[in-house]
Formats: C-alpha cells, structure tokens, sequence
C-alpha cells in the first residue's frame, strides 16, 4: 500500500463528502460557479458527471500555427481516458497542456481554460510544480535518470520533501514500485543502475516514479509504443488496476490498446475533437462518420 | 468547420475488405440456396413429385456446410482483422444471419419430407391458397437478403411488416383445415401434414424477420428484437 502523506489524493477527495482542515471550501464553489457558467445545469435525464479534470474552449498555438481548436472537454476520475487520431492531429499536445508541460516550448500559447478539480491551472498563482505532482506524466520513451532504481523512485520524494524518515522513504519507494507491478522483478537490485532494467521495466519504474509522489492524475504519451507485445500487455493491465486510484489519461496510436483499456475515448483530427464518447461506442457505433472512417481503417 | 471530402479518403482498399467482400459473397449463395429450396418444396407439393422433395432433402448437406464456412470465415476475420465499427456490426450480424438461414433450409427440409409423406396418399384438395403463402415467404426472403446486401434498413422494415401477411394465412388456413378435418375424419392424415407445411412456412417468415432485424443492427447499430418497431 501507498502510505499517504498529509496532502494526498485520499485526503483530499474526503473533502467532497466532508469539510476538512487543509483545503478550501472554495472547491465546491468553484465548481458551481463553473457548471453556472457552462449552462450545464444537472437534470434528471443529464445528471452531473463528476469530473477531475476540465477543458474548457481550448485552443493552443506553436507559433502561428493552431495546433487545437476549440477543444471541450471533462475527464471523469477514476476513469481511463483515451485520445485517439492520426499524427498530428494534436491529442499528445492536449494532453500536454494538462498538466502545463507544454510551457517549456518557447512560441506556444494557450488560450482558454483547463481546470483540475475546478481550478484554472493556467491561472496566474497556479504552483507549476505542484500541478506537475498532482499530475504526473509517463512518456513514450521511458527515461531513467542515470542513478540507481531506488533513486530513481525516490527523486521526487527527496526534492519535494514529501518523506521524514530513511524508512519512510523506502516504504513509499517499495509501495510505488508494487503499485507499478515491478517491486518482484527489482526488490533484489534496488541499488543497480535502472539502465540495466529491460524497455518494458524501464517503463514500469517510470510509472512507479510517477506514482511516488502521490499524482491525482496520471497522463500517458504512448506508453507503450516502444515495448514488446509481452511488456505491453503488463503495462495495459497495470493501467486498468491504477485507475481504482488515479484518473488516467493516456494518448495513444494503437486503437486496439484503446480499445483494451479505457473507458472513454475521445477521436482528434487536425486540432479538433470529432468525437468523445464511451469507448464501447466509440468501437461499435460511433456517431460520427468521421469516427467510423479512422477506427475502421478507411482513412490515414 | 472541418472540410470533409469523403472520396479523398475513401480511396485506398483496406486488408479486411477481402474477407468482408468474401463473407458477403457467400451469405448471399447461402441465401440464394434456401430461397431455392423454398421454391422446389413448393413445385414439389403442387405437383406431387417426390423426385423434387428428395432433391431438395439432399441439397440441404451443402447449405449446411456453408453456414460452417461462414462460422469459420467471420471467428477468422474477427481475431485476424479485428474489425470495428460498421465492419465489427457487419461480421456478428453475419454470424448471427448464417445459422437462421440454415434454420430456413431446414424448414423446407421438414416440408419436403411431407411432400413425400402426402405423395403415398391420395390427392388431397385442401382448396388452400397455399402458392401465395409459398411465393410471399419466398419474397421476404429475397427481400431480406436483398436488403442485407445493400444495408438498407428501410427495406428490412417493410419486410419485416410483411410478416403479419404470413400469419393470418396462417390463422386462414389453420382454421380450414380444422373445418375440413372435422367434416370428414378420412382427411385427417393429410390434413395434419399440411398443417405442418404451414407452420413450417410461417417459420420462414419468422426467421426471416429476425435476419432483417438483424439488418437494421448492422445499418444503424439500434437493437429492435422484441419490440415494436
């Protein structure tokens, strides 16, 4: 089990059924003045989803280019969230701009909202690096950092200051690994550099590097576009026993791996989202021409 | 608004379109064998020819084998082309239809059989329009199969209504023939096997209304078995 420090995930969605210490009744608030705003008003034949995260008109731009256009949409928690669609057709830059990663590309601008749990991230005083902890993110090509597999785990433990103790540490090193599905396979060679790891474990320890710091959400860039069928299919399980916990969103090429393992699956094509709907739908009768033309191979 | 040309895309040949076309191709010469066989057990029973019958009870093996052929050919393309979509709704409606034809062909099957059973006996003049229940169950089947081919829901539709035309020829001439067999207890024998040959055809309708059912499945993804349309 994951121990939980005193500003988890746990915690804080506690706070939805009761009023507690740490964090603002402003949440709840927020949301209200939001759904307001939208004109969602809940009925009986639309009850409110509950929602994690929300996009709100989003449009991005690299340069002069528009890389999403008008992009809405809520991501439910505890959920699997899938993006599908062609190269370019900008899921993996959506999902970047979930947790602000996109930040770091010099040209880019946002217009729009995203919100995590009713908040603008994009918000003037939002903590970058904290949003970044509350949304973790695992990347196509899994990247150790050249130290051991233990400190790996442990890095954004040490820099966020989030364990007291040595035994502390490892406690929360070894849950993250067991949640990732690889503390067998490293319990015996914690100290060995992960390099020595294979791809498929390489990518395991990245997401148990993710988990360490406790994220609400965790997005995933191709997971498993450069690992094996065997490597893959550990990972797709490992995703579907994560969302118990975490709210997942993951961009993926292989519409099958979407198929597998999520709930709902939103289609982009150039910089639009055609369609977002349940995956079982998606799959079997979507309601979009456009939909049916890419999952059934007539275009690309 | 996004341009969306259709015949831009639309021009490359998938892999998977091979073993669709192929399915298709050989539902229909299943299709076509059991409106074949509805049509000689109707001949057969007209003109009391036993050959015919005999024919017909033979020729069901090949119908049989080719609902084993689909079978393989759709559990083939659904684990090797993992098709979705339209095309997933395609394969599991085939898969569905092949095994209600089979039962059709078996239908004709049991009908031929009392065609032989009524030709050891005297004629028996029934006075039954019994070629019109013939011919209209024979043409929902084209019809069905027709609109199969094109996935045209409309058409399995109106197909569909034609159903309560069979039942009430049915009703018609369960009721006459209970009237003839009551007048005269000689005609009894006879008058059972042409009470089973109605069933039989009212059968056929019966399936295939579920085939065009499954039609509508297929164009518009909307489950309407056992409801009102």
């Amino acid at each position: 089990m994951i121990t939980s420090p005193p500003e988890s995930n746990e915690e804080d969605e506690s706070m939805d059924t009761s009023v507690s210490a740490s964090s603002p009744v402003l949440r709840p608030v927020s949301e209200v003045q939001h759904r307001r705003k939208s004109g969602r008003e809940p009925d009986a034949e639309h009850p409110a989803a509950p929602e994690k995260m929300r996009v709100e008109d989003l449009n991005f731009y690299y340069g002069k280019t528009r890389a999403l256009k008008h992009i809405t949409l809520s991501i439910p928690p505890n959920q699997v969230t899938a993006f599908i669609g062609p190269s370019g057709c900008g899921k993996s830059t959506l999902l970047r701009t979930l947790n602000r990663m996109n930040d770091v590309i010099p040209g880019t601008r946002v217009e729009g909202r995203v919100e995590l749990d009713g908040e603008d991230i994009y918000a003037p005083r939002t903590d970058v690096v904290s949003l970044r902890r509350r949304a973790g993110m695992v990347f196509q090509k899994s990247n150790p950092f050249p130290r051991s597999i233990f400190d790996n785990v442990a890095y954004g433990l040490r820099i966020n200051n989030l364990t007291h103790s040595k035994s502390e540490l490892a406690q929360r090193v070894e849950s993250s690994l067991r949640a990732a599905a690889i503390w067998d396979e490293v319990k015996d060679r914690l100290k060995e550099s992960a390099y020595g790891l294979s791809g498929g474990q390489q990518q395991r320890l990245c997401i148990a590097r993710a988990l360490a710091v406790e994220p609400e959400v965790v997005l995933m860039d191709e997971p498993c576009s450069a690992l094996d069928p065997i490597a893959t299919q550990k990972i797709e399980e490992l995703i579907v026993e994560l969302k118990a916990k975490y709210t997942i969103v993951i961009v993926t090429h292989n519409m099958q791996q979407a198929a597998r393992v999520s709930d709902l699956t939103a289609f982009f094509w150039l910089g639009e989202m055609i369609e977002f709907n349940s995956t079982e739908k998606m799959f079997t009768k979507p309601d979009k021409q456009m939909t049916e033309d890419y999952i059934t191979g007539r275009f690309g | 608004m996004i341009r969306w040309d259709h015949g831009e895309w639309l021009m490359h040949k998938r892999l998977i379109e091979e073993n669709l076309n192929q399915i298709r191709d050989k539902l229909l010469v299943m299709g076509g064998a059991a409106e074949k066989a509805i049509m000689l057990s109707m001949r057969a029973l007209e003109e009391r020819d036993s050959n015919l019958a005999e024919r017909v009870i033979r020729e069901d093996d090949a119908i049989d084998g080719m609902e084993i052929e689909l079978d393989q050919m759709c559990v083939d393309v659904l684990v090797l082309k993992q098709p979705a979509a339209s095309d997933l709704r395609f394969v599991v409606s085939v898969a569905r239809t092949a095994p209600m034809v089979e039962r059709i062909a078996d239908h004709t099957v049991n009908i031929a059989k009392h065609v032989l059973a009524l030709n050891n006996e005297p004629q028996f003049e029934a006075g039954l329009d019994l070629a019109r229940m013939f011919s209209t169950v024979q043409e929902m089947l084209i019809d069905g199969l027709d609109a199969f081919t094109s996935g045209d829901p409309e058409k399995a539709r109106v197909t569909i209504e034609r159903d309560d035309e069979v039942d009430s020829l049915y009703d018609a001439f369960y009721s006459e023939l209970i009237t003839t067999m009551r007048r005269d207890a000689s005609l009894v024998e006879r008058g059972v096997q042409w009470l089973f040959v109605i069933k039989h055809l009212e059968r056929i309708a019966d399936y295939v209304t579920n085939i065009c059912e499954q039609i509508v499945y297929m164009a518009r993804g909307q489950v309407i078995k056992h409801s009102v349309w």
